[in-house]
Protein backbone atom coordinates (compact mmCIF):
# COMPACT_ATOMS: atom_id res chain seq x y z
CA UNK A 1 0.00 0.00 0.00
CA UNK A 2 1.11 3.78 -0.65
CA UNK A 3 -0.77 6.90 -1.17
CA UNK A 4 -0.52 9.22 -3.99
CA UNK A 5 -1.58 12.45 -4.63
CA UNK A 6 -1.58 15.05 -7.25
CA UNK A 7 -2.46 19.06 -8.04
CA UNK A 8 -2.81 20.02 -12.01
CA UNK A 9 -3.69 23.79 -11.34
CA UNK A 10 -5.67 25.56 -14.44
CA UNK A 11 -6.20 28.80 -12.22
CA UNK A 12 -2.76 30.88 -12.24
CA UNK A 13 -4.23 32.64 -8.91
CA UNK A 14 -3.76 29.29 -7.11
CA UNK A 15 -0.04 28.65 -8.24
CA UNK A 16 1.13 30.36 -4.51
CA UNK A 17 -1.18 27.83 -2.66
CA UNK A 18 -0.15 24.54 -4.71
CA UNK A 19 2.46 23.07 -1.54
CA UNK A 20 -0.22 23.99 1.04
CA UNK A 21 -2.21 21.95 -0.53
CA UNK A 22 -0.65 19.28 -1.51
CA UNK A 23 0.81 19.13 1.55
CA UNK A 24 -2.56 18.40 3.63
CA UNK A 25 -3.59 16.05 0.67
CA UNK A 26 0.06 14.19 1.54
CA UNK A 27 -0.35 14.33 5.18
CA UNK A 28 -3.96 12.73 4.63
CA UNK A 29 -1.94 9.95 3.02
CA UNK A 30 -0.35 8.92 5.64
CA UNK A 31 -2.06 5.75 7.14
CA UNK A 32 -1.51 4.35 3.52
CA UNK A 33 2.80 4.95 3.55
CA UNK A 34 3.94 6.17 6.86
CA UNK A 35 7.64 5.06 5.95
CA UNK A 36 8.94 7.90 3.69
CA UNK A 37 7.24 10.84 1.68
CA UNK A 38 8.47 12.92 -1.61
CA UNK A 39 6.81 15.38 -3.72
CA UNK A 40 8.05 16.69 -7.07
CA UNK A 41 7.09 20.52 -7.32
CA UNK A 42 6.82 22.50 -10.88
CA UNK A 43 7.61 25.82 -10.24
CA UNK A 44 8.48 28.81 -12.16
CA UNK A 45 10.62 28.20 -15.34
CA UNK A 46 13.62 30.40 -14.60
CA UNK A 47 15.45 29.94 -18.08
CA UNK A 48 18.21 27.76 -16.40
CA UNK A 49 18.65 24.25 -15.35
CA UNK A 50 17.89 23.17 -11.75
CA UNK A 51 19.23 20.36 -10.27
CA UNK A 52 17.89 18.93 -6.49
CA UNK A 53 20.58 17.26 -4.38
CA UNK A 54 20.49 15.42 -1.34
CA UNK A 55 23.24 14.74 1.20
CA UNK A 56 23.26 12.92 4.46
CA UNK A 57 25.67 15.44 5.81
CA UNK A 58 24.32 18.57 4.67
CA UNK A 59 26.19 21.33 6.59
CA UNK A 60 29.32 19.82 5.17
CA UNK A 61 28.63 19.11 1.92
CA UNK A 62 26.52 22.30 0.73
CA UNK A 63 29.03 24.66 2.28
CA UNK A 64 30.81 26.42 -0.46
CA UNK A 65 29.44 23.74 -2.92
CA UNK A 66 28.02 26.91 -5.47
CA UNK A 67 31.19 28.23 -4.97
CA UNK A 68 33.21 24.91 -6.27
CA UNK A 69 30.39 23.70 -8.69
CA UNK A 70 30.44 27.11 -10.53
CA UNK A 71 34.64 27.25 -10.59
CA UNK A 72 34.11 23.22 -11.90
CA UNK A 73 32.02 24.21 -14.42
CA UNK A 74 32.96 28.18 -15.11
CA UNK A 75 29.37 29.86 -14.72
CA UNK A 76 27.49 31.04 -12.47
CA UNK A 77 25.57 29.29 -9.93
CA UNK A 78 22.91 29.49 -7.32
CA UNK A 79 22.33 27.60 -4.58
CA UNK A 80 19.26 27.17 -2.07
CA UNK A 81 19.66 24.81 0.75
CA UNK A 82 16.55 22.85 2.10
CA UNK A 83 17.34 20.72 4.84
CA UNK A 84 18.91 17.74 3.18
CA UNK A 85 18.50 19.05 -0.41
CA UNK A 86 20.16 21.86 -1.68
CA UNK A 87 18.67 23.00 -5.20
CA UNK A 88 21.71 24.32 -7.33
CA UNK A 89 20.44 26.56 -10.85
CA UNK A 90 23.12 27.17 -13.57
CA UNK A 91 22.60 27.66 -17.03
CA UNK A 92 21.12 25.27 -18.95
CA UNK A 93 24.49 24.32 -21.39
CA UNK A 94 26.24 23.45 -18.28
CA UNK A 95 23.78 20.41 -17.56
CA UNK A 96 26.02 17.59 -18.35
CA UNK A 97 29.51 18.93 -16.37
CA UNK A 98 26.94 20.02 -13.14
CA UNK A 99 26.13 16.54 -12.47
CA UNK A 100 28.94 15.05 -13.13
CA UNK A 101 30.93 16.93 -10.75
CA UNK A 102 27.75 16.48 -7.97
CA UNK A 103 27.94 13.23 -8.61
CA UNK A 104 31.63 12.64 -8.57
CA UNK A 105 31.54 15.16 -5.19
CA UNK A 106 29.09 12.09 -3.62
CA UNK A 107 25.80 13.91 -3.69
CA UNK A 108 22.50 12.41 -4.81
CA UNK A 109 20.94 13.60 -7.47
CA UNK A 110 17.34 14.26 -6.78
CA UNK A 111 16.03 15.83 -10.19
CA UNK A 112 17.27 17.76 -13.22
CA UNK A 113 14.79 20.61 -14.86
CA UNK A 114 13.94 23.54 -15.68
CA UNK A 115 10.57 23.75 -13.25
CA UNK A 116 10.84 20.65 -11.16
CA UNK A 117 12.50 20.00 -7.84
CA UNK A 118 12.32 16.64 -6.01
CA UNK A 119 12.04 16.50 -2.01
CA UNK A 120 12.24 12.97 -0.58
CA UNK A 121 12.81 11.61 2.66
CA UNK A 122 12.61 8.55 5.17
CA UNK A 123 10.05 9.70 7.60
CA UNK A 124 6.54 10.38 8.35
CA UNK A 125 5.08 12.86 5.47
CA UNK A 126 4.09 15.95 7.56
CA UNK A 127 7.54 15.51 9.05
CA UNK A 128 8.93 15.55 5.20
CA UNK A 129 6.80 18.04 4.31
CA UNK A 130 7.88 20.49 7.69
CA UNK A 131 11.17 19.78 6.81
CA UNK A 132 11.41 20.93 3.13
CA UNK A 133 8.58 23.69 4.05
CA UNK A 134 7.00 22.08 1.10
CA UNK A 135 3.74 24.25 2.47
CA UNK A 136 5.94 27.59 0.92
CA UNK A 137 5.80 26.34 -2.27
CA UNK A 138 4.62 27.40 -5.08
CA UNK A 139 4.07 26.43 -8.59
CA UNK A 140 1.82 25.39 -11.73
CA UNK A 141 1.54 21.41 -10.61
CA UNK A 142 3.08 18.91 -8.17
CA UNK A 143 2.71 14.99 -7.17
CA UNK A 144 3.33 13.55 -4.32
CA UNK A 145 3.86 10.19 -2.78
CA UNK A 146 3.66 8.55 0.72
CA UNK A 147 5.28 5.02 0.96
CA UNK A 148 4.75 1.78 2.51
CA UNK A 149 7.60 -0.50 0.88
CA UNK A 150 7.44 -3.40 -0.48
CA UNK A 151 10.05 -4.06 -3.17
CA UNK A 152 13.00 -2.30 -1.71
CA UNK A 153 14.36 -0.77 1.31
CA UNK A 154 13.06 2.56 3.35
CA UNK A 155 16.16 4.90 2.16
CA UNK A 156 15.73 8.50 0.87
CA UNK A 157 16.34 6.78 -2.58
CA UNK A 158 13.86 4.38 -2.37
CA UNK A 159 11.15 6.77 -1.90
CA UNK A 160 8.77 8.40 -4.41
CA UNK A 161 8.43 10.32 -6.80
CA UNK A 162 11.51 9.00 -9.39
CA UNK A 163 12.82 10.68 -11.88
CA UNK A 164 14.92 9.25 -14.56
CA UNK A 165 14.97 12.70 -17.55
CA UNK A 166 14.52 16.31 -17.49
CA UNK A 167 11.22 17.66 -15.96
CA UNK A 168 9.75 14.30 -16.02
CA UNK A 169 8.99 12.22 -12.61
CA UNK A 170 6.82 9.25 -11.59
CA UNK A 171 4.93 8.05 -8.47
CA UNK A 172 3.46 4.50 -7.99
CA UNK A 173 1.41 2.80 -5.57
CA UNK A 174 1.90 -1.56 -6.58
CA UNK A 175 4.09 -3.57 -7.35
CA UNK A 176 6.12 -4.47 -10.60
CA UNK A 177 6.86 -8.27 -11.17
CA UNK A 178 8.93 -8.11 -14.06
CA UNK A 179 11.05 -4.96 -13.17
CA UNK A 180 14.48 -7.16 -13.05
CA UNK A 181 14.07 -8.13 -16.63
CA UNK A 182 13.04 -4.78 -17.64
CA UNK A 183 16.03 -3.12 -15.82
CA UNK A 184 17.94 -5.80 -18.07
CA UNK A 185 16.62 -4.44 -21.29
CA UNK A 186 17.11 -0.98 -20.51
CA UNK A 187 20.42 -1.12 -19.53
CA UNK A 188 21.51 -3.26 -22.97
CA UNK A 189 20.37 0.30 -24.29
CA UNK A 190 22.61 2.28 -22.02
CA UNK A 191 19.96 3.26 -19.74
CA UNK A 192 21.23 2.65 -16.11
CA UNK A 193 18.81 2.48 -13.06
CA UNK A 194 20.67 3.70 -9.19
CA UNK A 195 18.55 2.04 -7.51
CA UNK A 196 16.90 -1.97 -6.45
CA UNK A 197 13.83 -0.77 -7.07
CA UNK A 198 10.45 -1.30 -9.26
CA UNK A 199 9.65 2.08 -9.53
CA UNK A 200 12.24 3.71 -10.75
CA UNK A 201 12.04 1.11 -13.47
CA UNK A 202 8.83 2.22 -14.24
CA UNK A 203 10.33 6.19 -14.33
CA UNK A 204 13.05 4.92 -16.85
CA UNK A 205 10.62 2.65 -19.32
CA UNK A 206 8.46 6.11 -19.47
CA UNK A 207 11.41 7.90 -20.03
CA UNK A 208 13.20 6.09 -22.48
CA UNK A 209 10.13 5.57 -24.57
CA UNK A 210 9.43 9.38 -24.71
CA UNK A 211 13.76 9.63 -25.42
CA UNK A 212 12.80 7.76 -28.35
CA UNK A 213 9.95 9.69 -29.57
CA UNK A 214 6.54 8.76 -28.08
CA UNK A 215 4.25 10.90 -26.92
CA UNK A 216 3.76 10.56 -23.20
CA UNK A 217 0.39 9.01 -24.18
CA UNK A 218 2.34 6.82 -26.09
CA UNK A 219 4.58 5.96 -23.50
CA UNK A 220 1.91 5.56 -20.93
CA UNK A 221 -0.01 2.81 -23.06
CA UNK A 222 3.72 1.35 -23.60
CA UNK A 223 3.27 -0.05 -19.82
CA UNK A 224 0.14 -1.58 -20.17
CA UNK A 225 1.93 -3.73 -22.79
CA UNK A 226 5.37 -4.01 -20.95
CA UNK A 227 5.08 -3.75 -17.36
CA UNK A 228 3.29 -6.30 -15.87
CA UNK A 229 2.49 -6.42 -12.05
CA UNK A 230 -0.42 -4.15 -9.93
CA UNK A 231 0.36 -0.43 -10.75
CA UNK A 232 -1.53 2.98 -10.20
CA UNK A 233 1.12 5.62 -11.96
CA UNK A 234 1.13 8.99 -12.02
CA UNK A 235 3.49 11.03 -14.23
CA UNK A 236 4.50 14.59 -14.25
CA UNK A 237 6.07 16.35 -16.96
CA UNK A 238 7.00 20.23 -17.50
CA UNK A 239 3.52 20.53 -18.89
CA UNK A 240 1.49 18.33 -16.47
CA UNK A 241 0.64 15.13 -15.92
CA UNK A 242 -0.69 11.91 -16.55
CA UNK A 243 -2.40 8.57 -14.84
CA UNK A 244 -2.71 4.98 -15.62
CA UNK A 245 -3.80 1.93 -13.81
CA UNK A 246 -2.70 -2.11 -14.68
CA UNK A 247 -6.10 -3.25 -16.12
CA UNK A 248 -7.18 -5.45 -13.06
CA UNK A 249 -6.73 -2.21 -11.09
CA UNK A 250 -7.03 -3.18 -7.67
CA UNK A 251 -4.93 -0.04 -6.19
CA UNK A 252 -7.44 2.93 -5.59
CA UNK A 253 -7.32 5.63 -7.71
CA UNK A 254 -9.74 8.70 -7.77
CA UNK A 255 -9.74 12.27 -9.70
CA UNK A 256 -11.68 15.66 -9.07
CA UNK A 257 -11.78 18.21 -11.52
CA UNK A 258 -13.25 21.91 -11.29
CA UNK A 259 -13.02 25.01 -13.65
CA UNK A 260 -9.42 25.78 -11.17
CA UNK A 261 -8.02 22.27 -10.61
CA UNK A 262 -7.30 18.81 -11.94
CA UNK A 263 -6.77 16.56 -8.82
CA UNK A 264 -5.68 12.95 -8.06
CA UNK A 265 -5.42 10.96 -5.11
CA UNK A 266 -5.20 7.23 -3.96
CA UNK A 267 -8.56 8.61 -1.42
CA UNK A 268 -11.53 10.84 -1.38
CA UNK A 269 -9.99 12.22 2.17
CA UNK A 270 -7.14 13.66 0.39
CA UNK A 271 -9.40 16.23 -1.21
CA UNK A 272 -11.80 17.49 1.52
CA UNK A 273 -9.93 20.61 2.40
CA UNK A 274 -9.50 21.84 -1.89
CA UNK A 275 -11.32 24.48 -2.66
CA UNK A 276 -14.82 23.68 -4.24
CA UNK A 277 -14.46 20.03 -3.82
CA UNK A 278 -18.66 19.30 -2.71
CA UNK A 279 -19.37 20.86 -6.25
CA UNK A 280 -16.21 19.08 -7.94
CA UNK A 281 -16.96 16.48 -10.80
CA UNK A 282 -15.01 13.09 -8.86
CA UNK A 283 -14.73 9.98 -10.64
CA UNK A 284 -12.34 7.40 -10.99
CA UNK A 285 -10.30 6.39 -13.51
CA UNK A 286 -10.71 3.31 -15.43
CA UNK A 287 -8.77 0.28 -15.95
CA UNK A 288 -5.95 0.41 -18.71
CA UNK A 289 -6.87 3.45 -19.93
CA UNK A 290 -4.29 6.40 -20.28
CA UNK A 291 -5.46 10.02 -19.02
CA UNK A 292 -3.34 13.21 -19.21
CA UNK A 293 -3.40 16.77 -18.57
CA UNK A 294 -1.04 19.19 -20.21
CA UNK A 295 -1.36 23.40 -20.59
CA UNK B 1 -33.15 13.67 14.69
CA UNK B 2 -29.74 13.91 15.62
CA UNK B 3 -26.69 15.61 13.91
CA UNK B 4 -23.74 13.36 14.68
CA UNK B 5 -20.69 16.59 13.11
CA UNK B 6 -17.50 14.65 12.42
CA UNK B 7 -15.65 17.80 12.46
CA UNK B 8 -15.79 17.62 15.94
CA UNK B 9 -16.52 14.08 16.39
CA UNK B 10 -14.12 11.17 16.11
CA UNK B 11 -15.57 8.06 13.93
CA UNK B 12 -15.66 5.68 16.46
CA UNK B 13 -17.77 7.92 18.92
CA UNK B 14 -19.64 8.24 15.95
CA UNK B 15 -19.83 4.66 15.53
CA UNK B 16 -20.86 4.24 18.94
CA UNK B 17 -23.41 5.99 19.27
CA UNK B 18 -25.17 4.53 15.82
CA UNK B 19 -24.27 0.85 16.93
CA UNK B 20 -25.85 1.05 20.51
CA UNK B 21 -29.25 3.41 19.00
CA UNK B 22 -29.49 0.54 16.82
CA UNK B 23 -29.05 -2.40 19.23
CA UNK B 24 -31.65 -0.58 20.74
CA UNK B 25 -34.28 -0.60 17.62
CA UNK B 26 -35.26 2.53 18.49
CA UNK B 27 -35.89 3.27 14.58
CA UNK B 28 -34.15 6.83 15.10
CA UNK B 29 -32.54 9.08 12.72
CA UNK B 30 -29.16 10.04 12.11
CA UNK B 31 -27.61 12.66 10.34
CA UNK B 32 -23.94 12.95 9.66
CA UNK B 33 -22.02 16.29 8.19
CA UNK B 34 -18.67 16.60 7.62
CA UNK B 35 -17.85 12.83 6.88
CA UNK B 36 -14.53 14.30 4.95
CA UNK B 37 -14.56 10.57 3.18
CA UNK B 38 -14.37 9.01 6.36
CA UNK B 39 -13.25 5.11 6.58
CA UNK B 40 -15.81 2.66 8.09
CA UNK B 41 -18.36 4.93 8.57
CA UNK B 42 -22.30 3.34 10.03
CA UNK B 43 -20.48 0.08 10.15
CA UNK B 44 -22.14 -2.99 11.71
CA UNK B 45 -25.76 -1.59 12.42
CA UNK B 46 -27.97 -3.59 13.43
CA UNK B 47 -31.13 -2.40 14.00
CA UNK B 48 -33.78 -0.33 11.67
CA UNK B 49 -32.49 3.04 12.05
CA UNK B 50 -31.95 5.77 9.41
CA UNK B 51 -28.28 7.22 8.84
CA UNK B 52 -28.21 10.04 6.29
CA UNK B 53 -24.71 11.11 5.45
CA UNK B 54 -23.86 14.46 3.93
CA UNK B 55 -21.12 13.92 1.22
CA UNK B 56 -18.96 11.35 0.28
CA UNK B 57 -17.29 8.17 2.57
CA UNK B 58 -14.40 5.90 2.33
CA UNK B 59 -13.77 2.22 2.75
CA UNK B 60 -16.15 0.25 4.03
CA UNK B 61 -18.74 2.23 4.52
CA UNK B 62 -22.09 0.66 5.80
CA UNK B 63 -20.59 -2.95 6.13
CA UNK B 64 -22.31 -5.90 7.62
CA UNK B 65 -25.59 -3.70 7.59
CA UNK B 66 -28.51 -5.14 9.28
CA UNK B 67 -32.00 -3.78 9.00
CA UNK B 68 -30.72 -0.23 8.92
CA UNK B 69 -31.25 2.20 6.08
CA UNK B 70 -28.12 4.14 5.30
CA UNK B 71 -28.44 6.95 2.42
CA UNK B 72 -25.02 8.45 1.09
CA UNK B 73 -25.62 11.76 -0.20
CA UNK B 74 -22.16 12.13 -1.81
CA UNK B 75 -20.12 8.88 -3.47
CA UNK B 76 -18.76 6.10 -1.66
CA UNK B 77 -15.31 4.55 -2.04
CA UNK B 78 -14.47 0.92 -2.11
CA UNK B 79 -16.54 -1.90 -0.73
CA UNK B 80 -19.50 -0.10 0.04
CA UNK B 81 -22.07 -2.22 2.13
CA UNK B 82 -19.58 -4.88 2.02
CA UNK B 83 -20.92 -7.80 3.50
CA UNK B 84 -24.75 -6.65 4.21
CA UNK B 85 -27.52 -9.00 5.92
CA UNK B 86 -30.34 -6.38 5.45
CA UNK B 87 -31.97 -3.13 5.13
CA UNK B 88 -30.85 -0.82 2.35
CA UNK B 89 -28.14 1.39 1.74
CA UNK B 90 -28.68 4.25 -1.01
CA UNK B 91 -25.44 5.74 -2.61
CA UNK B 92 -26.51 9.46 -4.52
CA UNK B 93 -22.97 9.61 -6.27
CA UNK B 94 -20.74 6.72 -7.74
CA UNK B 95 -19.83 3.70 -5.71
CA UNK B 96 -15.82 2.61 -6.32
CA UNK B 97 -14.53 -0.96 -6.04
CA UNK B 98 -16.24 -4.07 -4.60
CA UNK B 99 -19.62 -2.43 -3.96
CA UNK B 100 -22.25 -4.87 -1.94
CA UNK B 101 -19.57 -8.05 -1.64
CA UNK B 102 -20.29 -10.86 -0.45
CA UNK B 103 -23.73 -9.28 0.78
CA UNK B 104 -25.80 -11.89 2.03
CA UNK B 105 -29.34 -9.73 1.83
CA UNK B 106 -30.67 -6.37 1.80
CA UNK B 107 -30.99 -3.78 -1.26
CA UNK B 108 -28.28 -1.56 -2.11
CA UNK B 109 -29.60 1.23 -4.36
CA UNK B 110 -26.55 2.67 -6.72
CA UNK B 111 -27.46 6.01 -8.38
CA UNK B 112 -24.58 6.66 -9.96
CA UNK B 113 -22.05 4.13 -11.54
CA UNK B 114 -20.19 1.28 -9.40
CA UNK B 115 -16.65 0.63 -10.28
CA UNK B 116 -15.09 -3.06 -10.76
CA UNK B 117 -16.13 -6.34 -9.03
CA UNK B 118 -19.30 -4.77 -8.19
CA UNK B 119 -21.02 -7.51 -6.10
CA UNK B 120 -18.32 -9.77 -6.24
CA UNK B 121 -19.22 -13.33 -4.14
CA UNK B 122 -22.68 -11.84 -3.57
CA UNK B 123 -24.81 -14.18 -1.67
CA UNK B 124 -28.11 -12.98 -1.51
CA UNK B 125 -28.20 -9.51 -1.74
CA UNK B 126 -30.02 -7.39 -4.72
CA UNK B 127 -28.35 -4.32 -6.00
CA UNK B 128 -29.38 -2.10 -8.33
CA UNK B 129 -27.17 0.46 -10.32
CA UNK B 130 -28.54 3.11 -12.42
CA UNK B 131 -25.48 3.74 -13.97
CA UNK B 132 -22.64 1.40 -15.52
CA UNK B 133 -20.19 -1.40 -13.37
CA UNK B 134 -16.72 -2.05 -13.76
CA UNK B 135 -15.14 -5.40 -14.83
CA UNK B 136 -15.25 -8.50 -13.25
CA UNK B 137 -18.23 -7.55 -11.29
CA UNK B 138 -20.57 -10.38 -9.96
CA UNK B 139 -17.29 -12.52 -9.66
CA UNK B 140 -18.11 -15.91 -8.09
CA UNK B 141 -21.44 -14.44 -7.39
CA UNK B 142 -23.99 -17.14 -5.51
CA UNK B 143 -27.35 -15.58 -4.59
CA UNK B 144 -29.62 -12.40 -5.70
CA UNK B 145 -29.59 -9.93 -8.06
CA UNK B 146 -27.87 -7.40 -9.81
CA UNK B 147 -29.21 -5.31 -12.33
CA UNK B 148 -27.48 -2.54 -14.28
CA UNK B 149 -29.40 0.24 -16.18
CA UNK B 150 -26.22 1.36 -18.39
CA UNK B 151 -23.53 -0.63 -19.41
CA UNK B 152 -20.84 -3.57 -17.96
CA UNK B 153 -17.62 -4.02 -17.59
CA UNK B 154 -15.49 -6.90 -19.14
CA UNK B 155 -16.13 -10.82 -18.03
CA UNK B 156 -19.09 -9.74 -16.14
CA UNK B 157 -20.48 -12.62 -13.88
CA UNK B 158 -17.13 -15.19 -14.11
CA UNK B 159 -17.87 -18.40 -12.62
CA UNK B 160 -21.24 -17.53 -11.70
CA UNK B 161 -23.11 -19.93 -9.34
CA UNK B 162 -26.91 -19.02 -9.20
CA UNK B 163 -27.51 -15.16 -8.91
CA UNK B 164 -29.51 -13.62 -11.69
CA UNK B 165 -27.68 -10.08 -13.70
CA UNK B 166 -30.15 -8.02 -15.57
CA UNK B 167 -28.24 -5.58 -18.11
CA UNK B 168 -29.86 -2.55 -20.18
CA UNK B 169 -27.42 -1.21 -21.57
CA UNK B 170 -24.07 -3.48 -23.36
CA UNK B 171 -22.04 -6.00 -21.93
CA UNK B 172 -18.28 -5.71 -22.90
CA UNK B 173 -17.45 -9.22 -22.38
CA UNK B 174 -19.42 -11.99 -20.42
CA UNK B 175 -17.35 -14.28 -18.25
CA UNK B 176 -16.59 -17.88 -17.89
CA UNK B 177 -19.90 -19.72 -17.52
CA UNK B 178 -21.77 -16.87 -17.92
CA UNK B 179 -24.55 -16.48 -20.52
CA UNK B 180 -27.23 -14.75 -21.29
CA UNK B 181 -30.61 -16.31 -20.77
CA UNK B 182 -34.55 -16.14 -21.93
CA UNK B 183 -36.06 -13.39 -19.72
CA UNK B 184 -39.50 -15.39 -17.98
CA UNK B 185 -42.81 -13.54 -16.55
CA UNK B 186 -41.06 -14.27 -13.29
CA UNK B 187 -37.83 -12.21 -13.87
CA UNK B 188 -40.44 -8.93 -15.43
CA UNK B 189 -42.23 -9.18 -11.90
CA UNK B 190 -38.68 -9.49 -9.94
CA UNK B 191 -37.19 -6.93 -12.19
CA UNK B 192 -40.39 -4.39 -12.21
CA UNK B 193 -40.37 -4.66 -8.35
CA UNK B 194 -36.42 -3.95 -8.19
CA UNK B 195 -36.88 -1.17 -10.03
CA UNK B 196 -40.06 0.46 -8.67
CA UNK B 197 -38.27 -0.21 -5.23
CA UNK B 198 -34.83 1.85 -6.48
CA UNK B 199 -36.70 4.77 -8.30
CA UNK B 200 -35.24 3.59 -11.24
CA UNK B 201 -36.87 5.37 -14.34
CA UNK B 202 -36.56 2.14 -16.96
CA UNK B 203 -38.59 -0.63 -18.41
CA UNK B 204 -38.18 -4.75 -17.53
CA UNK B 205 -38.30 -5.50 -20.87
CA UNK B 206 -35.41 -3.26 -22.34
CA UNK B 207 -33.28 -5.81 -19.96
CA UNK B 208 -31.26 -8.96 -20.68
CA UNK B 209 -30.51 -11.66 -18.15
CA UNK B 210 -27.66 -13.17 -17.90
CA UNK B 211 -27.19 -16.27 -15.54
CA UNK B 212 -24.48 -19.22 -14.97
CA UNK B 213 -24.51 -21.97 -17.68
CA UNK B 214 -23.67 -24.37 -15.04
CA UNK B 215 -20.97 -26.24 -16.87
CA UNK B 216 -18.25 -24.98 -14.06
CA UNK B 217 -19.99 -26.51 -11.27
CA UNK B 218 -18.45 -30.22 -11.48
CA UNK B 219 -14.66 -30.54 -12.58
CA UNK B 220 -14.34 -31.83 -16.15
CA UNK B 221 -10.84 -31.97 -17.64
CA UNK B 222 -11.95 -30.45 -20.75
CA UNK B 223 -12.95 -27.41 -18.96
CA UNK B 224 -9.44 -26.82 -17.43
CA UNK B 225 -8.75 -23.65 -18.91
CA UNK B 226 -12.19 -21.75 -18.04
CA UNK B 227 -10.65 -21.90 -14.26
Amino acid sequence: MCGIVGLFLKKQELRPTLGDMLTDMLITMTDRGPDSAGIAIYGEDTGRTKITVQSDTPETDFAGLDTALADAIGAEVEIRPISTHAVLSLPVEKEAEAVAVLEARGLRIMSVGASMEIFKEVGLPEDVAARFRIREMGGSHGIGHTRMATESAVTTLGAHPFSTASDQCLVHNGSLSNHNAMRRKLARKGIVTKTENDTEVGAAYISSRIAEGASLGEALEGTLKDLDGFFTFVTGTRNGFGVVRDPIACKPAVMAETDDYVAFASEYRAFVNLPGIDTARVWEPEPATVYFWER
Amino acid sequence: MTVLDMAHTTLREVNTTLQHASKGHSNEAFTIVNPRGSHAMAVGLDGPITVTIKGSTGYYCAGMNKAATVHVEGSAGPGVAENMMSGEVIVEGNASQYAGATGHGGLLNIKGNASSRCGISMKGIDIVVHGNIGHMSAFMAQKGNLVVLGDAGDALGDSLYEARIFVRGTVKSLGADCIEKEMRPEHLALLADLLSRTGADARPEDFKRYGSARKLYNFNIDHAGEY
